[in-house]
C-alpha cells in the first residue's frame, strides 16, 4: 500500500490533503470533524482583526445542471478574534498532534503587529505559518491581502519579518492575479519563505441578475468583485504552479480546483507537495477526502510509486514553451463508427468552429434498436490537422480517438528551425512563463 | 342502448384516477434536467423522423435557455398542433425512437412531454405567438376541423388567406377531440389548442354538414378553393351474425363517449370483448378497464407479433390486465332479448401467406368457444367515408376509398385539395398536420401565392 505522508518543508502530514484556509476551516469544532474524516492538515480560516461580513457572500455558475462549476466570495477572514482563534487551535492540536494546523494570518503592514501575531499562533501549537497575502477582495482596499501579495518588494519584506521571530515554517499564499506569478514567488523566496502556496482565488464577478442589474451575490441590490475557485480553476492553478515549480526551489502547497485524487495527482505531477482544497469540502463536506486518500493511494500502487516524492514533479519538464514543442509530430482523428451514436456534433464542430476535415453521414448503413439510421461521419484524414476539437466535443468516451501518424520526419521545432534557418538571425526571445 | 349487465360504478375520484395523464406534465426542474440531457445533434435524427420536421434540439435547447416562448415558437410554427402531438404522438416510433440516447445506452430524450412543456407556457399565459397575414382577398373553406384542416387554415391564415372551416361536429378538432385516449388527451385539451387556430382569424361553421347544409356548388361559388380534411367514416362491420344487437360498438363511437360524456355515463358491460388488435383497439380496452369493466378481452384472428399496435400501447393494455386472445376469430354475437351475451370465436391457425405475405389466419373446426361478455366492440379500422366523397363532384377516389391527390395535394376537381386520413387511409394526427400544411402549400401555389401588397 502507498505511502502517503508527506514530508513539508521540515514537517509532516499524514497525507497531501489539507483544507485550505476558508469557510471550512472557520472553527475547532469544524477542523476537528475534517481530521476525524481524514484530512491530514487545515490551514486555519485567516486570522487577524475581527471583520464584519456582508450578507450574501458567495456566488457561483452552474454548468448544464451541475452545479458549482465555479464559486466565488466577498467573505473576509476570520470575524472571530484572534484569542477565540488561538485557544481553539491549542485544543485541536492537544487532541490531534499527528494532524497539522497551519495559521493563516493576515495583519496591518507593521512590522510589530506581525512578530506579535506570529509569536501567538506558534504558542498556540501551530505547525505552520500561512500569510494570506492573496486575499483580492475587501481586505486589499485595507492594504493587506493581495495588496501585498501583488508587490514583490512588500512581499519580500513582511515575508523577512515574520521570519524574524518565526521558529515555525512560513508558507506564503500567492495571488494569481498578477502579471507573473514567478516574480511574487521569488521575492518570497528572497524573504525567507519556506514554502509558497498556490493559487489565491481569481478576481471574478460572477453574473448580473437581469431583472434588477444586480451583480452577483447580490449585497442589498450591489456586489463587489470577490474570489472566484472551484472546478473552474483548476487549468489556471496548474499553469501558475507548473511555472513556480520550475522556477522555485521551496516546497508547493497546490490549490486550485482539486474536488478528487485524480485533480491532486495532477497538482502533485506538477510539482505540489501537498494540496488544498476548500470548494469540494463546501460542496460536499469533510466526507470527500476518504475517496481522495483511497483512490490516491489506489493510483500510486497502480502505477508502483510507494511514495509521493517518486511521482512529485513529473509532468515538470514536459511543460515547455511552445517555441520547443515539435512540429512534425502528427495525429488524426478516428472515429469508431462500432460506437459512434450518429449525433455529429463532431461534424459540425469542424465544419463550422475548426478546419473542415469531415464529412457529414452519406448513408446510414449502422441502424439503431428501432431501426432508424445511424449518421456516423468520415474524417477525412488527409485533412485533419489533429486539433482535437471533434475528440472533445463527443459525447462517447472513446468514440473519437486522436492517432499517432508518422510523418517521416525527424523532430523540428520551431526555435530548431529558426535555429537552422539563420545563424546570422537574432536568437529568439528569452522565454517568460 | 341496455346492456345485459353493466359494471358497476366508480367513485369520481377513481375514475379520474383511472384516466388521469399517463405522461403528465413536466415541472421546470424535471423540464430543466430533461433539456440539458440532449445532445444538441446537428442534422438531428429526431427531428428526420418527425413527419412535420420539428426542429427538436432547437426547441429543447430554448427550454434549456429559459426561453420557453421561442421554443413553444419553433415548435408551433412546423407544427399547430404540436401540443396534441406532445401527447398523442407515437413518439418511441418517431422522434424518441431515433434519438441517438438509445445507441448510447440512455434513455432517448422525453422529447413528446418537453414539446408539450413548452407549449402549455404560451397556452396556460395566452400568449399570441402567431398573427394572421395581411388579407390577400382569397378565401378557402376547409371542410372537416381535424388535424389535416387546423394544420392547412393556420398556414393560409399565415399568408393572409380568409379561411372558413365547416365541420359537422359540435365541438372543433375532430378525431383530436373525439378520438384520442382519455388518459393521453381530453377534450377540453383539444378544444384550447384548436383556439391557437383562432386567433388567426380562421372562422368555425360546427354543426355545419357539408352537402346537405350547404351544398358544394355553393361552396365552389364563395371560396376560391377548399380543402378536404374529412377523415375517414364509422368503423367496419364484421358482418357477424348478432352484430346489430345491443352492446355492439363501433371502437370510435365508443371511443367519442369517453370523450363527451361524464366518465359514470359512459355505459359499460361488466364483461367486454374488443375485436382487433391496432391502437384504437388498445384504447377501446384500456378505457373498458378504466371504466370498471371487470374482464376485458381482446380478440384477434393472428399472434402477438402480428399486432398492428406499437409494442408501448400493447404494454399499456397489458398492464391493465387485459386478457389477449390471440389466434381467435369471432364468428358469432350471442344474444337474448335483443342484448349482447356473449362473443362465440374459434381458434385458428397460421395458414398461406396473402399478398402482403402476411398468412392468413384459418379457423380450426371443432375449437369454437363462447365468451361470457355483455359488450362487444369493433376496432377493426374505419371505413372511407365513401359516401360523403363520391357527392364531391369531380373528386377521384382510390380503389382502397382514399382520394387520390398529386404531390400538391390537389384532387381530381383543380379547386378541391385534400390531406389526413381521407388520403393517407389513417395515421397518427402528426402526419395529417404534415400532410394538411403540404396542402396548403400546393394550394397556395395553385392560386399564385396571392399576398397582400407591403405596406
Amino acid at each position: 500500500m502507498a505511502d502517503l505522508t508527506v514530508k513539508f518543508a521540515g514537517v509532516t502530514s499524514p497525507n497531501p490533503f489539507w483544507l485550505a484556509s476558508g469557510p471550512p476551516t472557520n472553527t475547532g469544532g469544524q477542523v476537528m470533524r475534517a481530521f476525524e474524516a481524514g484530512w491530514g492538515g487545515a490551514v486555519w480560516k485567516t486570522i487577524g482583526e475581527p471583520i464584519v461580513n456582508t450578507s450574501s457572500r458567495y456566488g457561483a455558475i452552474d454548468l448544464n445542471g451541475v452545479k458549482m462549476m465555479g464559486l466565488n466570495n466577498i467573505e473576509l477572514i476570520s470575524d472571530r478574534s484572534p484569542d477565540i482563534n488561538f485557544r481553539e487551535i491549542y485544543e485541536v492540536k492537544k487532541k490531534y498532534p499527528k494532524n497539522l494546523v497551519i495559521a493563516s494570518l493576515m495583519v496591518e503592514s507593521k512590522r510589530e503587529s506581525w512578530h506579535a501575531m506570529v509569536r501567538r499562533a506558534e504558542d498556540a501549537g501551530s505547525d505552520l505559518l500561512e500569510l494570506n497575502f492573496g486575499c483580492p477582495h475587501g481586505m486589499s482596499e485595507r492594504g493587506m491581502g493581495a495588496a501585498v501579495g501583488q508587490v514583490p518588494e512588500y512581499t519580500e519584506m513582511i515575508t523577512a519579518w515574520v521570519k524574524e521571530v518565526a521558529r515555525i515554517p512560513v508558507i506564503v499564499k500567492l495571488t494569481p492575479n498578477v502579471t507573473s506569478v514567478t516574480h511574487i514567488a521569488a521575492a518570497a523566496e528572497r524573504g525567507g519563505a519556506d514554502a509558497v502556496s498556490l493559487i489565491n482565488t481569481i478576481n471574478s464577478l460572477m453574473g448580473v441578475d437581469l431583472a434588477t442589474f444586480a451583480p452577483r451575490p447580490v449585497v442589498g441590490g450591489k456586489s463587489s468583485h470577490g474570489g472566484y475557485c472551484g472546478p473552474a480553476v483548476k487549468p489556471i492553478a496548474l499553469h501558475l504552479l507548473s511555472t513556480v515549480a520550475k522556477n522555485s526551489r521551496i516546497p508547493i502547497s497546490g490549490i486550485g480546483g482539486v474536488g478528487y485524487w485524480n485533480d491532486a495527482a495532477e497538482h502533485i505531477a506538477l510539482g505540489a507537495s501537498t494540496v488544498q482544497v476548500c470548494t469540494a469540502a463546501m460542496h460536499y463536506g469533510f466526507r470527500i477526502v476518504e475517496d481522495m486518500i483511497d483512490g490516491l493511494a489506489q493510483y500510486m500502487d497502480d502505477h508502483g510509486y510507494p511514495t509521493i516524492e517518486d511521482f512529485r514533479g513529473r509532468a515538470v519538464p514536459n511543460v515547455k514553451d511552445w517555441g520547443d514543442l515539435d512540429l512534425n509530430y502528427k495525429v488524426i482523428a478516428q472515429i469508431n463508427s462500432q460506437l459512434c451514436i450518429g449525433c455529429q456534433l463532431c461534424y459540425v464542430a469542424c465544419e463550422d468552429g475548426a478546419h473542415q476535415c469531415i464529412e457529414p453521414f452519406k448513408d446510414s448503413a449502422k441502424k439503431n434498436a428501432g431501426g432508424f439510421g445511424v449518421h456516423v461521419p468520415r474524417i477525412i484524414e488527409e485533412d485533419c490537422v489533429g486539433c482535437n476539437l471533434c475528440a472533445l466535443v463527443c459525447p462517447v468516451e472513446n468514440c473519437i480517438t486522436m492517432k499517432e501518424v508518422d510523418t517521416g520526419h525527424v523532430p523540428m521545432s520551431w526555435n530548431d528551425r529558426m535555429r537552422q534557418a539563420s545563424r546570422s538571425s537574432p536568437p529568439p526571445i528569452p522565454s517568460g512563463d | 342502448m341496455p346492456l345485459r349487465e353493466t359494471a358497476p360504478k366508480l367513485s369520481p375520484e377513481q375514475y379520474e384516477k383511472n384516466f388521469a395523464d399517463i405522461s403528465p406534465a413536466m415541472d421546470p426542474r424535471q423540464a430543466a434536467i430533461e433539456a440539458s440531457r440532449c445532445l444538441y445533434c446537428f442534422d438531428a435524427p429526431c427531428t428526420i423522423a418527425c413527419p412535420t420536421h420539428i426542429d427538436v434540439p432547437a426547441f429543447i435547447k430554448k427550454i434549456s435557455t429559459r426561453n420557453l416562448r421561442g421554443s413553444a415558437r419553433e415548435i408551433l410554427s412546423a407544427n399547430i398542433l404540436g401540443h396534441s402531438c406532445g401527447r398523442v404522438c407515437p413518439t418511441e416510433a418517431l422522434c424518441e425512437g431515433a434519438c441517438v440516447m438509445h445507441e448510447k445506452g440512455e434513455l432517448p430524450i422525453e422529447i413528446g412531454r418537453l414539446q408539450r412543456y413548452a407549449v402549455d407556457y404560451v397556452l396556460d399565459n395566452k400568449i399570441e405567438l402567431f398573427t394572421a397575414g395581411a388579407a390577400n382577398g382569397k378565401r378557402v373553406a376547409c371542410i372537416g376541423s381535424g388535424p389535416a384542416s387546423l394544420a392547412c387554415a393556420t398556414e393560409l391564415a399565415k399568408w393572409g388567406y380568409d379561411v372558413t372551416i365547416f365541420d359537422r361536429n359540435e365541438m372543433p378538432g375532430g378525431l383530436d377531440t373525439y378520438g384520442i385516449a382519455a388518459y393521453k388527451s381530453r377534450a377540453a385539451d383539444s378544444i384550447r389548442e384548436v383556439g391557437l387556430i383562432r386567433q388567426l382569424g380562421v372562422k368555425f361553421r360546427q354543426k355545419m354538414e357539408v352537402g346537405s347544409q350547404i351544398s358544394f356548388a355553393d361552396l365552389e361559388r364563395q371560396f376560391d378553393a377548399i380543402f378536404l380534411g374529412v377523415g375517414l367514416g364509422e368503423t367496419w362491420a364484421l358482418d357477424l351474425p348478432g352484430e346489430d344487437l345491443d352492446g355492439v360498438y363501433g371502437a370510435i363511437e365508443f371511443i367519442e363517449k369517453t370523450k363527451i360524456q361524464p366518465f359514470h355515463e359512459v355505459q359499460i358491460g361488466r364483461r367486454v370483448a374488443c375485436i382487433g388488435a391496432g391502437n384504437t383497439a388498445i384504447d377501446v380496452v384500456t378505457a373498458a378497464r378504466r371504466l370498471g369493466a371487470e374482464i376485458v378481452y381482446l380478440v384477434y384472428r393472428r399472434g402477438e407479433p402480428e399486432m398492428p399496435a406499437f409494442a408501448y400501447e400493447v404494454q399499456l393494455a397489458k398492464h391493465d390486465a387485459v386478457t389477449f386472445l390471440w389466434h381467435t376469430q369471432p364468428i358469432r354475437v350471442e344474444g337474448a332479448s335483443g342484448v349482447v351475451t356473449g362473443l362465440t370465436c374459434v381458434r385458428t391457425l397460421p395458414g398461406a401467406p396473402d399478398v402482403k405475405g402476411r398468412r392468413s389466419p384459418v379457423p380450426v373446426p371443432g375449437t369454437e368457444f363462447t365468451l361470457d361478455v355483455d359488450m362487444v366492440v369493433r376496432a377493426v379500422g374505419q371505413k372511407p367515408a365513401t359516401d360523403f366523397l363520391k357527392a364531391v363532384p369531380g373528386v377521384e377516389i382510390n380503389s382502397n376509398g382514399t382520394i387520390k391527390t398529386n404531390e400538391q395535394h390537389q384532387t381530381g376537381h383543380l379547386k378541391y385539395f385534400a390531406g389526413g386520413d381521407c388520403t393517407n387511409g389513417g395515421k397518427e394526427v402528426v402526419d395529417a398536420v404534415a400532410e394538411g400544411m403540404a396542402a396548403a402549400r400546393g394550394l397556395d401555389a395553385w392560386l399564385g401565392s396571392p399576398r397582400a401588397p407591403a405596406r
